[in-house]
């Protein structure tokens, strides 16, 4: 029986998004068929897209973001132009101020009571950084001494990114085992964009995701390395759209040229990977031949705003050289037949396969595992289903320690599904991620999160997630057992020390807060 | 193309976001009392010390010859450098405590010793649960007793309308009763004691992470500056007291909440308790600023006001060795307020003796908690002793209301 719990422990912590409390009986199901359990929600069909009422396609959000940023322009415009002719009015007239009857307010009594050690000083953000899924909408009246203005509605894009992040949260809540959830924020990590680029990133991050990953996390990665490198976000991330061949009509006109930018990335973190075998003559011919990758803007004079076109007018005329082989100018698909070479080229293989193993099983992986995994992905031609049966099917995916450190994202599903929540609204999740340094499809750079437990394990990060795991159990432990809650985490591989320290901690509170941090929770 | 969200937040020192201290829930109404003729606006305050307070530490009873060789190197004294003041001839109050040592003083405020809850067990949160619950046994977590006191009050107005419950309702107050909630600021820090029990989970099972987390709060110390000074937002002494200012200062309106309930965390003093110095003191200091902060903060109301103190169970007679103590059973629970009858410990003492200790270990309790709170129910609103023996605390006939603790 402890072994099976072992196993049932991996099959939840390694492969999935760790046992749902309540009554979901998910670590009895793992540790009676563990890989059965991994592997059941590969063959839901559809299981992996995300289609839920109110999210939009990418041309439609498009349209919904140049709306709303043609209002802002038109109305700052209007303000310039009325604070050229009238004296400036920004303060309300002094009659205005009419005396108010105190009422007790709760937010009100916080601020006058809010603390004047410099240290305590509220900063422009504050609270919401605990995460797991709040009851309700939040109310501002119980975020006292918030230093922003009185409460600004949402713009239609932080409307659309808490949309789209509360749907992703529920669907990872909500997931049996998670393994599906878990390959698509593997590969939206892999081709990440990142939201902090601009509104648009912001606007089509969640959009990005289900139209470019989830269809083929179980199909073939030349299939997602397309859909990534012609969606819209992507090409506005790495900024394509901006990249003119320079003998093109655009090009010579507007004394414009190449931005390498795109071209280096698919090359370097999407497919072959650094000393993958290509040079930077290969980097600059790419990025002649993808040229013309762009979308339609505001002014829909190519397409829909917002969905891809290929525009000629900006594309590099001629054929190009990319390792060793010649590619004839025949628009578009020049391009396209480029991708479907690095895709089957094994440097990409190799990476792709190392990232993916590193990612599940352990910062080195085990050689004999990456080696069966390279076989299967160039055997299938980068079927990604296949590849992921080929780990589960592996002893190596069992048998290794659980030493990876999950990742703030995995952590804070992984806290929400054991108490039970089924998030309604995402403010306490971004928070949280943000505090812990993994703010949701905001990488820093083009290379996404990192994946090692350097990153996540690190001093300041482990006390962070210390504090976190603290406020979710002063919010949440009340009426719940720890003990109870440790069983349903990890049942007979708990260890004795982990029960002990559970079982006498001085409060519920403290006691949940530790279980979360224990390592049969921390480690998957 | 600025119009990002929660982007700020990364470049906010990460400290800011995690301010705060413990909780505070309110009766969402104000109760219409049947004495209101005669002017008195009672209010009440439960506070719950979580973790077992050591009793034996907090008052300590210097006049029982076993008390100094039991409780050895953290033994209070009534001479010396931090001597403790002498209650009356037989019990000292810890030195970290004068505002309450004054309040005992003016005859606003009481000792209760040698006191106990029906449990006899020695599990936190079984112990917390038959405290707030109000029943006899563990296990009975829907309703805690003073909500159930509140619903049979009659009620008035309701007070801050409109507003959400807050994070979490201490047990105590949960149940049919509509509470409000408020949290001062955001959640808290995780305290000390939490971080060093995971340290040594750690240093027990995953030596990468002891290593990781014990430079991450030594980073954290250096951050603050001073390691000696109480953290504000964190467990300490300043949270507690910016908790009692806040609640104060709610019910203290004249619309405000009439009875509410908080708690404070930490009290399992299993190491390094401290004698007149040290991590207890801290906490007592904690507790001795928040009834120092309600009094001040409800000015006027002090006078109808009542402030209990009470903890799931005691600790051990002898010190352990670890220069803590151990879970254990009678300990003591504190009444303050201007309602209170005050200047006085109320005790039945059971003495030290070894054969006088219960199971050779604990002080005996020889008072049943709920006769005390019960004593308050009764004075302060005139709650029924039905009422109270058979809903409030069910099957505790037996444990009769104190009489007289209320001026």
């Amino acid at each position: 029986m402890v072994r099976d719990s072992k196993t049932a422990l991996v099959a939840l912590n390694r492969f999935g998004f760790g046992a749902r409390g309540g009554a979901s009986g998910d670590f009895v199901n793992a540790a009676s068929d563990p890989r059965g359990f991994v592997k059941a929600e590969l063959n839901r069909p559809n299981g992996v897209l995300l289609e839920v009422p109110g999210l939009q396609s990418t041309p439609a959000l498009a349209k919904a973001v140049f709306e709303y940023q043609f209002e802002q322009q038109q109305a700052r415009e209007a303000a310039a132009k009325s604070g050229a002719e009238a004296k400036p009015t920004e303060a309300p007239p002094a009659g205005d101020a009419k005396p108010q009857r105190r009422n007790l307010s709760l937010s009100n009594i916080a601020q006058d009571i809010s603390p004047k050690e410099p240290a305590m000083q509220p900063p422009a953000t504050r609270g919401n950084a605990a995460m797991a899924p709040s009851e309700g909408s939040p109310n501002p009246a119980m975020q006292p001494n918030a230093a922003k203005p009185p409460q600004q509605p949402l713009n239609v894009i932080q409307k659309t990114f808490r949309a789209e992040a509360l749907a992703r949260l529920q669907r990872a809540s909500l997931a049996e085992c998670g393994f599906v959830e878990r390959l698509v924020v593997f590969w939206s990590n892999h081709f990440c964009i990142s939201a902090s680029k601009g509104g648009l990133a912001r606007m089509w991050a969640g959009s990005f995701e289900r139209e470019a990953i989830r269809p083929y996390v179980l199909g073939r990665f030349g299939d997602m390395l397309k859909a990534v490198e012609q969606h819209p976000a992507m090409l506005f991330f790495l900024d394509n759209q901006q990249s003119l061949g320079p003998d093109s009509r655009a090009g010579q006109n507007r004394k414009r040229g190449l931005n390498e930018n795109l071209a280096r990335e698919i090359m370097e973190l999407h497919t072959l990977g650094v000393g993958g075998g290509y040079t930077q003559d290969d980097v600059t011919s790419l990025a002649r031949i993808i040229t013309g990758w762009s979308f339609a803007g505001r002014q829909a004079q190519l397409g829909p705003p917002g969905s891809f076109v290929f525009n000629a007018n900006a594309h590099q005329p001629g054929p190009q050289t990319v390792m060793g082989k010649v590619y004839q100018d025949n628009g578009v698909a020049q391009g396209e037949a480029v991708l479907a070479d690095i895709a089957r080229h094994p440097s990409t293989a190799k990476f792709i396969v190392t990232k993916f193993a590193r990612h599940f099983v352990a910062d080195d992986p085990p050689p004999a595992l990456v080696a069966r995994l390279q076989e299967t992905f160039s055997k299938t031609d980068g079927d990604l289903k296949a590849l992921a049966i080929t780990l589960v099917d592996s002893n190596e995916a069992w048998d290794a320690p659980l030493t990876k450190v999950r990742s703030p994202y995995e952590f804070l599903v992984a806290s929400g599904r054991l108490l039970a929540r089924i998030p309604e609204d995402p403010t306490r999740y971004l928070g949280g991620l943000n505090v812990l340094g993994q703010p949701l499809w905001s990488p820093a750079g083009p290379n996404g999160f990192p994946d090692t437990n350097a990153a996540w394990a690190a001093p300041e990060g482990m006390k962070l997630r210390l504090d976190i795991s603290a406020q979710i159990a002063s919010r949440l432990a009340e009426g719940i057992d720890p003990r109870d809650l440790l069983e349903l985490a990890a049942a007979d591989a708990a260890s004795e020390e982990t029960r002990h320290t559970v079982e006498r901690a001085e409060s519920r509170q403290q006691a949940l807060a530790l279980l979360l941090m224990s390592p049969e929770f921390q480690r998957r | 193309m600025d119009c990002c969200e929660g982007q700020t937040s990364l470049a906010t020192s990460r400290r800011a976001l995690l301010l705060g201290g413990a909780s505070f829930a309110a009766w969402a109404y104000l109760p219409k009392f049947a004495r209101a003729a005669d002017g008195r606006d009672p209010r009440l305050i439960v506070v719950i010390l979580r973790g077992a307070l050591d009793g034996l530490a907090t008052v300590a009873p210097t006049g029982d010859p076993d008390y100094a060789p039991l409780h050895g190197s953290i033994a209070l004294t009534s001479d010396g450098p931090h001597a403790a003041l002498m209650l009356d001839s037989f019990f000292a109050l810890h030195p970290a405590m004068p505002e309450f040592a004054r309040m005992y003083r003016e005859k606003h405020a009481a000792v209760i010793h040698a006191v106990a809850t029906s449990y006899r067990d020695r599990s936190h949160f079984d112990g917390q649960d038959v405290l707030e619950s109000g029943f006899a046994g563990p296990g009975r977590v829907q309703s805690g007793w003073l909500n159930r006191a509140l619903q049979a009050l009659p009620k008035g107005e309701r007070v801050m309308s409109a507003l959400a419950v807050g994070p979490t309702t201490p047990l105590v107050l949960r149940g049919a009763a509509p509470t409000v909630g408020w949290t001062p600021a955001a959640l808290p820090q995780a305290g000390d004691d939490t971080a060093m029990r995971l340290v040594e989970l750690y240093q027990h099972l995953d030596p990468a992470l002891a290593s990781a987390l014990t430079q991450g709060l030594l980073l954290d110390k250096a951050a603050q500056g001073d390691d000696m000074k109480p953290k504000p937002g964190t467990n300490g002494a300043a949270a507690m007291r910016l908790v009692a200012r806040g609640a104060a200062k709610l019910m203290a309106a004249d619309d405000g909440p009439r009875i509410a309930a908080l708690a404070f965390d930490g009290w399992d003093t299993h190491a390094n308790e401290g004698g007149p110095v040290g991590r207890l003191a801290q906490l007592l200091s904690g507790l001795d600023g928040a009834l120092a902060e309600f009094e001040g903060g409800l000015g006027a109301r002090w006078r109808d006001t009542v402030v209990v103190v009470a903890t799931e169970f005691g600790r051990t007679v002898r010190i352990n060795g670890t220069e803590g103590t151990d879970h254990g059973t009678g300990t003591i629970a504190l009444l303050a307020g201007g309602a209170v009858k005050g200047g006085r410990v109320i005790s039945d003492w059971p003495s030290l003796k070894p054969a006088s200790l219960y199971q050779g270990r604990d002080l005996l309790p020889t008072t049943d908690l709920r006769a005390v709170i019960k004593g308050v129910l009764r004075d302060q609103f005139g709650l029924a002793e039905r009422v109270l023996a058979e809903t409030v605390f069910p099957d505790s006939a037996a444990a009769k209301p104190m009489q007289g603790l209320v001026a």
